[in-house]
């Protein structure tokens, strides 16, 4: 005689205790992978390391889920799926007000705390420093050029930043929306007309990367890429100097004098 | 028929002949105008071709009919409001004309929006080819630019919103029990204006300049100095938008005035729920999109200034205005799904739906924070930045009531009895790939990691995680499960089988790499990127190519199974819902008597249980036993 279907398909202890060790373990594992994936280009930014951590975070999170989603999913179809010939239906089960006030609350609480943690890495990751570089960014269709009002420096074709300094870029549009963004330093902003925006880095590595438009701006944004270069100080002072003195007017427009060789 | 009747009578020879008409007309005005302002030339290209495109698809609409009832009735000649000669399908010819049927305009749907599928998917193949290595090889920039804009406004406005649409169409109906919509005509009307759109929008890369190349986004100024083929764009979407407001007006009112007697709204399927929600977010948020488009419109043909800063335009306001109603579509993609999925789910695992009332109570919630989080889209924008921070809490906390569903649709899966047809598996399917778009899209939501990946090909992998793993998957599980209801024929499993695991496994294969480059720092529509992507691409190009081709199997599986699958029942799946108690294809009026329901639409395991009886009936048609015991041969 055929057990009716609500007993035979109720899950014991041991069945529930296998599944929860397997969804830790594949939980363990998927986070292990997950946080050892190289996902960014090199930090170069303080705010690199602040994203790149909260990256982390999210997918500590994230992956039990997912893995908590798929363990269920893939276990009741393995363990409920119909035998050939079975007509029947399965318990008239509508609902249960204790699992489903727990599966409100706890993703609460976990949005809520990424959003607060978020706030509080945005407010570190803008927070503007002493001893500013400001660098005056247009975007055109399609190249980036520069200027260092407080340097004296009108027009550079090159974008060159000393290391370990925070750099304050004022970021306009001669014609489209582009976006500024260098990945290494992962802070982006758009280019609008109309407006004058604003992003602040402060790199951590001298090296060469790449400046990337992130809005579609006309037929070139694709090969809209220009090089920024992130060097020692003394190498920053005398780049500038160069500068302001292909400008023409030598040291007269702006700013202090030239300092250091 | 006569050469005078052929002309006079609605249909397309007359909307052939009108077409011309349109455009003298559309001509006309622009050549009358230029000439009373003294404006050289009075034939001036972009101008007429901006009022042909309104003025053209009028006049096909007039000439093949949608408006002939409603101009007979203005005019003060007799109607008969009861006149069912444009209703029902009893040839193939019927599902070509201005039809009142909500069965006939449902496949009418449901068939033009594939076709646009399959188009703007060709177009998806030729960027993913070029693509495929860096450097250029088949295509210009301007043409890449092109397609990825006609694909994505294709895939958006041609495709998914419009197929929810349809398959809505015909089972909303059946489902409470109603002979058919509340407004017949209007829903013909509705369809008609949908190829328009799509006509227009693919017309566009024959316009000198190229196709609208701005994205399916538009930004203001690109977008107001692009070439004509933009007006393509900003003209087609109102066609598609005034569609699909017409067919959300049709469904409120059908819900919530034509339920059989006895099905209150929390007896509802949550199929209807979810194209009742649904409609709303569509009446709501629609004009504003309309409102965007309107705006562009008058910048490039009237000469206003509302996006250019040098006169005292706006730029930001443009992307304001587009996302407040580009957000919440995502929704109007999605939610129909969902209510497919409740179905398929509670049918082939029979067993009620897990939390029926929280189900129905977390549309609404998507619905009210929908409109909520629109500058998620716009967090490096330059706008305000106070802004981001209410749009972040905003954008998370809709994962909550996203999260009950998935729950919710778990815990109906367990202790189920599970049958792995395919509907079922395109339901498993996008349980898995809607998980994993909803965590990139919470990822999205946190304003530091969005700063780094907006714009990027992550932003890609998640939409298309949540548009073709979440919303398509949907699409194609519904299609499977009604497919006997709608032809009368069963489709082939075995091909519906391998159909799902090629698409899963090849859908996983070409957009879960996107994640990778785009973190790493690819910028999203450009038709060359740097060396460093090259290998990645190659991948995802390689993938996207086989998954493209899937889509054959189920063509295939479609058009042979329509012509001689195996004659379905009325209920091959012995679901409980209405349409599933009428023949397979139901009869042209639906129901020869209203049922009436006497309970849920999900009571499964209680022996006897019935949702809706019709008198004169003991039983409804082919529920079969559904005894909690098992084993019973039928």
């Amino acid at each position: 005689m055929e057990e009716p279907a609500r007993e035979v398909s109720r899950v014991n202890r041991r069945e529930m205790a296998k599944m929860l060790a397997i969804g830790v373990v594949a939980s363990l594992v998927g986070v292990a992978v997950a946080l050892a994936i190289d996902w960014f280009p090199a930090e170069s930014s303080t705010a690199a390391d602040r994203i790149d951590t909260l990256w982390d975070i999210v997918l500590m999170c994230a992956v039990p889920i997912f893995v908590l989603v798929m363990t269920v999913a893939i276990y009741s179809v393995v363990r409920f799926r119909a035998r050939p010939g079975h007509t029947g239906d399965g318990p008239p089960i509508h609902g249960n007000t204790k699992l489903e006030i727990i599966w409100v609350t706890i993703p609460f609480v976990i949005v809520t705390s990424l959003a607060i943690y978020s706030w509080i890495v945005l407010d570190d990751i803008e927070a503007s420093e002493q001893d500013q570089v400001v660098v005056e960014v247009t975007g055109r269709q399609f190249a980036w050029s520069f200027a260092y009002p407080e340097e004296g420096v009108k027009q550079a074709d090159e974008l060159v930043l000393p290391v370990d300094r925070q750099t304050e870029f004022k970021i306009r549009s001669a014609d489209v929306i582009h976006s500024f963004w260098v990945p290494e330093f992962r802070m982006k902003k758009d280019a609008v007309p109309g407006l004058t925006t604003t992003t602040r880095v402060t790199p951590t590595r001298t090296g060469s990367w790449q400046i990337v438009c992130a809005e579609l701006c006309g037929i070139g944004h694709a090969t809209m890429r220009q090089r920024v270069r992130v060097v020692r100080p003394e190498e920053y002072e005398r780049w500038v100097a160069e500068r302001r003195q292909e400008g023409g007017q030598g040291g007269e427009a702006g700013g202090s004098g030239e300092n250091g060789g | 028929m006569s050469l005078a009747a052929r002309l006079t009578a609605p249909g397309w020879w007359r909307a052939l002949v009108s077409l011309p008409i349109g455009a003298v007309v559309g001509a006309g005005i622009v050549v009358a105008g230029r000439a009373l302002y003294g404006w050289e030339p009075l034939f001036d290209g972009d101008a007429i071709t901006t009022v042909c495109l309104i003025t053209v698809p009028l006049a096909f609409l007039i000439g093949i009919g949608c408006f002939d009832y409603w101009f007979r009735w203005a005019s003060g000649a007799p109607t008969v409001p009861e006149d069912h000669s444009n209703h029902g399908a009893y040839s193939w010819r019927d599902y070509f004309k201005v039809n009142t049927d909500h069965k006939v305009i449902g496949i009418q749907y449901i068939v033009t929006t594939f076709a646009f599928f399959v188009i703007g998917g060709l177009m998806a193949m030729l960027m993913r080819a070029e693509l495929t290595a860096p450097g250029s090889q088949f295509v210009d920039p301007n043409t890449f630019n092109g397609l990825f804009s006609v694909h994505a406004s294709l895939m958006i406005f041609l495709f998914v919103i419009p197929v929810f649409a349809g398959i809505a169409n015909y089972v909303v109906p059946l489902m409470i029990g109603a002979p058919d919509m509340a407004f017949p005509r209007l829903n013909a009307l509705s369809f008609w204006l949908l190829p328009i759109a799509g006509i227009m929008m693919v017309a566009s890369f024959f316009a000198p300049g190229g196709a609208f190349a701005t994205g399916w986004t538009a930004y203001a100024p690109l977008s107001t100095e692009t070439p004509l083929g933009q007006t393509f764009f900003t003209i087609g979407v109102q066609f598609a938008g005034a569609s699909s407001i017409a067919t959300a007006l049709n469904f409120l009112v059908t819900i919530i005035t034509m339920r059989a007697p006895g099905m209150t709204f929390w007896r509802m399927p949550l199929l209807v729920w979810a194209q009742f929600t649904t409609s709303l977010l569509v009446v709501i948020a629609t004009p504003f999109i309309a409102g965007s488009q309107f705006f562009l419109l008058f910048d490039r043909a009237l000469g206003t200034d509302l996006f250019s800063p040098a006169n005292g335009g706006d730029v930001i306001m443009y992307q304001h205005v587009f996302w407040f109603y580009s957000h919440p579509a995502v929704y109007i993609m999605m939610l129909p799904g969902f209510g497919i999925i409740s179905e398929v789910i509670s049918t082939h695992a029979r067993k009620p739906i897990f939390g029926y009332r929280m189900m129905a109570f977390s549309l609404m919630a998507i619905v009210i924070l929908g409109f909520t989080v629109w500058a998620h889209h716009m967090f490096v924008s330059g706008m305000h930045d106070w802004l981001r921070i209410p749009m972040m809490i905003t954008t998370l906390l809709i994962a909550v009531p996203t999260g009950i569903k998935i729950f919710s649709w778990l815990a109906t899966l367990w202790r189920g009895v599970i049958h792995l047809r395919t509907p079922m598996l395109f339901a498993l399917g996008f349980i898995t790939m809607f998980t994993l778009g909803g965590i990139s899209g919470v990822m999205l939501g946190m304003v530091p990691v969005d700063i780094h990946v907006s714009d990027t090909y992550f932003v890609v992998a998640h939409i298309h995680y949540v548009l073709f793993g979440g919303s398509v998957f949907t699409i194609f599980a519904g299609i499977y499960h009604w497919f006997p209801k709608m032809t009368g024929r069963m489709y082939d499993e075995r091909l519906g089988k391998i159909h799902f695991w090629l698409s899963f496994v090849f859908f996983n294969l070409t957009f879960g790499p996107m994640h990778f480059v785009g973190v790493d720092g690819m910028p999203r529509r450009v038709a060359d990127y740097a060396e460093q992507f090259a290998a990645l691409n190659a991948l995802i190009s390689v993938s996207s190519f086989i998954f493209g081709a899937t889509f054959f199997i189920f063509l295939y599986n479609m058009i042979a199974s329509w012509r001689h699958g195996p004659r379905a029942a009325a209920n091959p799946w012995r679901a409980h819902t209405i349409e599933w108690q009428v023949s397979s294809p139901p009869p042209v009026f639906n129901f020869d008597e209203v049922p009436t329901v006497v309970g849920g639409p999900y009571e499964y395991g209680v022996p006897g249980a019935v949702h809706a009886v019709f008198k004169g009936e003991k039983e409804p048609a082919g529920t079969g036993p559904t005894p909690a015991v098992a084993h019973r041969p039928e």
